[in-house]
């Protein structure tokens, strides 16, 4: 994800459990027993990623597509 | 698929196999390739090709007996192709274009050729282009022999004297005047000779010949009596140029084996002339007169419209009517290489799995293919081996398995006999679309058969298609068995059945269990209401599973005549009949291609539908085409809006298949059976632009809930700050499901759903 989606988000959003605001971290993500990290949004207290619908519909989904024709 | 099965499927289809004019031609000219760049105006290409195989164009252009036309499927359809004639307009304009050939290094060995017609000139010129050292004895003083016969207005002597001199420049030894006796060939030095001395010619070897004193040779090889002695031409056959030319090549590529010392006789088939296997279908070309050339020969224009005559045969009858064989561009022999390479592939993308999940596994192919190639039995194949080599992507087909997992839930499905005896004598059977679309015609329907069928139950569940089609061998079978298990149980039941898919998958699964449509019980007792209307003609869309089933087929066009229904035959019907597109779990893999092959079906007649398949009626409605289930025009009212209704979305299938249950339960025994979930608390606001989001992304109403009541329970959520709105994850299984939504009184507004199934590990390091 861009910085600046990022950061865009950040100001949006905040933790709904703990109220928390979100910071990057990077989170492994992984699929049929491949996974790497990426850049996303994170509850600084409660570490829940945040995975918002253009990184599902984008990228995650082009991976997966990738990683299940391997 | 291993190597030999890879091998007789590609074996098994036609398309390569060579049209019938070049198979029976003896050197096989590319006469399709001929006529093609006739027909394009390109004379020179046309040339070029004609020049690779005849090293004499012009003698054979104005000589050849054309036994290319005795096969032309042209024939019977306006007369064959003038081949001869077309080969002439060509030589007359690039003639000049020939060049010397390469020749390779020469070679020691020494050929002998007696006789200078045409067989032994063609023998001279594939062995000197070999690099043999070639003497060539002829007993006149001049060459040519039997050419020499032709009048002068079909073949001029300097068309002769040309053609020959262009081969004997290339470095053949010529003695004129020279008749071989066996003394005097005893004299000569060589390793290997062919003898083209033409018909009643002496016998210089002292060859072994037949009772009728033709000489004894080896019709493949051209071998005779003697090891390194090779015949061919006039002296074995009628005369024909073309022949000869043949012989000469064909002996020649002997020579050259013989004297290299490898077999004479290995991957020699076809070589001469052949029947062809290619089998091109002439049924809708219409007849089109022989543009006859005039005494010059053909003007461009005429060469030109006689080439366009030439029906540049192939087969390709299967993937004329299969939107899915076209869609990818090229044909069966091809597809299961492909096919076979992706099963093959370790470490790289395997780029046919789509190609593979797309096939609707129909079975129309092997209808209309000349030696029955079913791709659907391939695919369906391929599929089983990629599941269980875990290779099938787990995406392909898990929407599908899941919609089955969910009717074969015991929440779902439905085991009832009509008078609470353990035991019926049959069973009604609707399968999951039917509940799925229409709930409201399944008990219409239990009545209807209860009034003629005694002791009639009825089960509701999936017949495990979905597996069957998916590859997945293992849970059709367990599916199977489950069943099995429960209709022992029920002391054996006739089975009554209403989807001709749940019928394929019993037929193949448990023959032994006798099966009947419902069409056939209304059909025998005389049900079909009578006197029903429809205000627009309606042609009799077959479903796929439906092709071979005559009684199926026939009970339904019994019960429209019984309604006094007007209906006619589509072009393709009943066995030739195609698939709307949901066989072979295709919609799930390739919407895309599904949405062609339903406008494909849609727009071969302007009539509306009428069908006895739920999903081949929802698919097709969906796409704009007026269609009726069968079940509408026995129940159902307002047929216009009937046959204009779209199909219900996922969800709604989920949830209809529950109301299905409920009326059944309420019609057989009574009593109330309200079935919810605690999920089923959080009311959704849904607008008609979400709705179709969440069908595109495969997300159900149920799932959507799910996620909100754990947000709900839990807290575990994200808020936004400027929105208001809530945005939770839930993964109940493989995939993650992302909804955002707002409270709206006692309901729960969705502005966005989507899911993923990549797993979120946590912190990376």
């Amino acid at each position: 994800m861009s910085d600046s989606s990022l950061d865009s988000l950040k100001s949006q959003w905040t933790c709904g459990k703990c109220g928390a605001p979100l910071e990057v971290a990077s989170v492994n993500v992984s699929y049929l027993g491949s996974g790497y990290p990426v850049d996303m949004l994170v509850c600084k207290n409660c570490k829940r990623p945040l995975v918002p619908a253009e990184l599902a519909l984008g990228k995650m989904l082009e991976v997966e597509k990738l990683m299940e024709d391997k | 698929m291993d190597q030999t099965r890879l091998r007789e499927l590609e074996d098994q289809c036609i398309q390569e196999c060579a049209p019938p004019c070049a198979a029976h031609c003896p050197v096989h000219v590319d006469v399709r390739a001929l006529t093609s760049a006739i027909a394009t105006g390109d004379f020179q290409t046309a040339f070029k090709t004609l020049y690779k195989t005849v090293p004499f164009p012009e003698i054979i252009a104005r000589t050849c007996n054309q036994p290319c036309q005795a096969a032309c499927y042209r024939k019977s359809v306006g007369g064959d192709i003038q081949v001869a004639a077309l080969e002439l307009a060509c030589i007359q304009r690039y003639d000049h274009l020939i060049t010397k050939p390469m020749l390779l290094p020469q070679k020691d060995a020494r050929v002998l050729i007696i006789g200078g017609g045409l067989s032994g000139l063609t023998a001279a010129f594939e062995l000197v282009k070999k690099g043999y050292q070639v003497a060539l004895y002829e007993r006149e003083n001049r060459l040519g022999g039997r050419l020499w016969s032709y009048n002068e207005d079909q073949l001029h002597g300097e068309v002769i004297h040309r053609e020959i001199e262009r081969i004997i420049d290339l470095g053949i030894e010529v003695h004129f005047n020279t008749e071989l006796t066996p003394a005097s060939v005893s004299s000569l030095q060589f390793d290997a000779c062919y003898l083209g001395t033409g018909a009643g010619a002496s016998n210089p070897f002292n060859l072994l010949t037949n009772p009728n004193h033709s000489l004894q040779v080896n019709t493949d090889t051209f071998q005779t009596s003697q090891a390194n002695v090779f015949a061919g031409g006039s002296l074995l056959r009628p005369p024909s140029t073309i022949f000869s030319v043949s012989d000469g090549r064909r002996a020649a590529i002997s020579i050259d084996r013989f004297l290299q010392n490898v077999s004479l006789t290995a991957s020699r088939v076809n070589e001469g002339a052949y029947n062809t296997r290619l089998i091109t279908n002439i049924s809708k070309v219409d007849s089109v007169e022989i543009v006859p050339p005039a005494p010059t020969g053909y003007s461009v224009a005429d060469a030109i419209a006689e080439a366009n005559r030439c029906l540049q045969c192939d087969c390709m009858e299967c993937v004329k009517v299969c939107e899915y064989l076209k869609h990818y561009g090229s044909y069966p022999r091809k597809y299961v290489r492909e096919i076979y390479n992706n099963l093959s592939i370790i470490m790289r993308t395997r780029t046919s799995n789509k190609m593979i999940n797309s096939c609707t596994l129909c079975g129309l192919c092997e209808e209309v293919c000349p030696t029955d190639l079913n791709m659907g039995v391939v695919n369906n194949e391929v599929r089983q081996t990629m599941v269980k080599t875990g290779k099938m992507p787990p995406s392909a087909h898990d929407f599908a398995l899941r919609d089955m997992a969910f009717s074969n839930d015991a929440r779902v499905a439905l085991n009832l006999t009509a008078d609470g005896s353990e035991t019926c004598d049959y069973l009604f059977f609707p399968g999951c679309q039917l509940s799925a679309s229409n709930p409201e015609y399944i008990p219409k329907l239990y009545q209807s058969l209860a009034s003629v069928l005694p002791k009639l139950g009825v089960m509701l569940r999936c017949c495990g298609a979905p597996a069957d089609w998916s590859g997945e061998q293992e849970l059709f079978a367990q599916t199977m068995l489950e069943f099995k298990t429960q209709w022992l149980a029920l002391g054996k039941p006739k089975l009554v059945l209403a989807c001709t898919s749940c019928l394929r998958m019993f037929s193949t699964a448990l023959p032994e269990i006798e099966t009947l449509s419902a069409w056939q019980v209304f059909e025998a007792h005389t049900l079909f209401p009578a006197s029903r209307q429809y205000s627009r003609s309606l042609a009799i869309h077959d479903p796929c599973t439906s092709r071979y089933v005559d009684k199926w087929q026939d009970a339904v066009r019994t019960g429209l005549d019984a309604m006094g229904i007007t209906h006619h035959e589509l072009e393709m019907s009943r066995d030739l009949t195609e698939c709307c597109g949901y066989g072979g779990v295709a919609w799930l893999a390739h919407p895309e291609l599904v949405q062609d092959i339903l406008k494909r079906r849609a727009s071969e007649d302007e009539a509306d539908y009428l069908t006895y398949c739920v999903m081949c009626r929802d698919l097709l409605a969906g796409q704009g085409k007026p269609t009726l289930h069968l079940l509408d025009l026995i129940f159902g009212e307002n047929l216009d809006q009937l046959a204009r209704r779209k199909g219900p979305d996922y969800s709604q299938r989920h949830e209809n298949r529950l109301r299905a249950k409920e009326k059944m339960i309420k019609l057989i025994t009574g009593k109330e059976h309200p079935m919810t979930e605690s999920y089923e608390r959080y009311t959704l606001l849904l607008t008609p632009e979400m709705r179709v989001t969440l069908e595109e992304r495969l997300i159900l109403v149920e799932d959507v809930q799910k996620v909100i009541e754990f947000a709900e329970t839990s807290g575990e959520s994200f808020k936004n700050q400027q929105t208001g709105h809530t945005l939770a994850f839930f993964k109940p299984n493989l995939i993650t499901y992302w909804v955002e939504f707002s409270r709206e009184g006692d309901a729960w507004r969705v502005h966005n759903a989507y899911s993923h199934r990549m797993e979120l590990e946590g912190r990376a390091s």
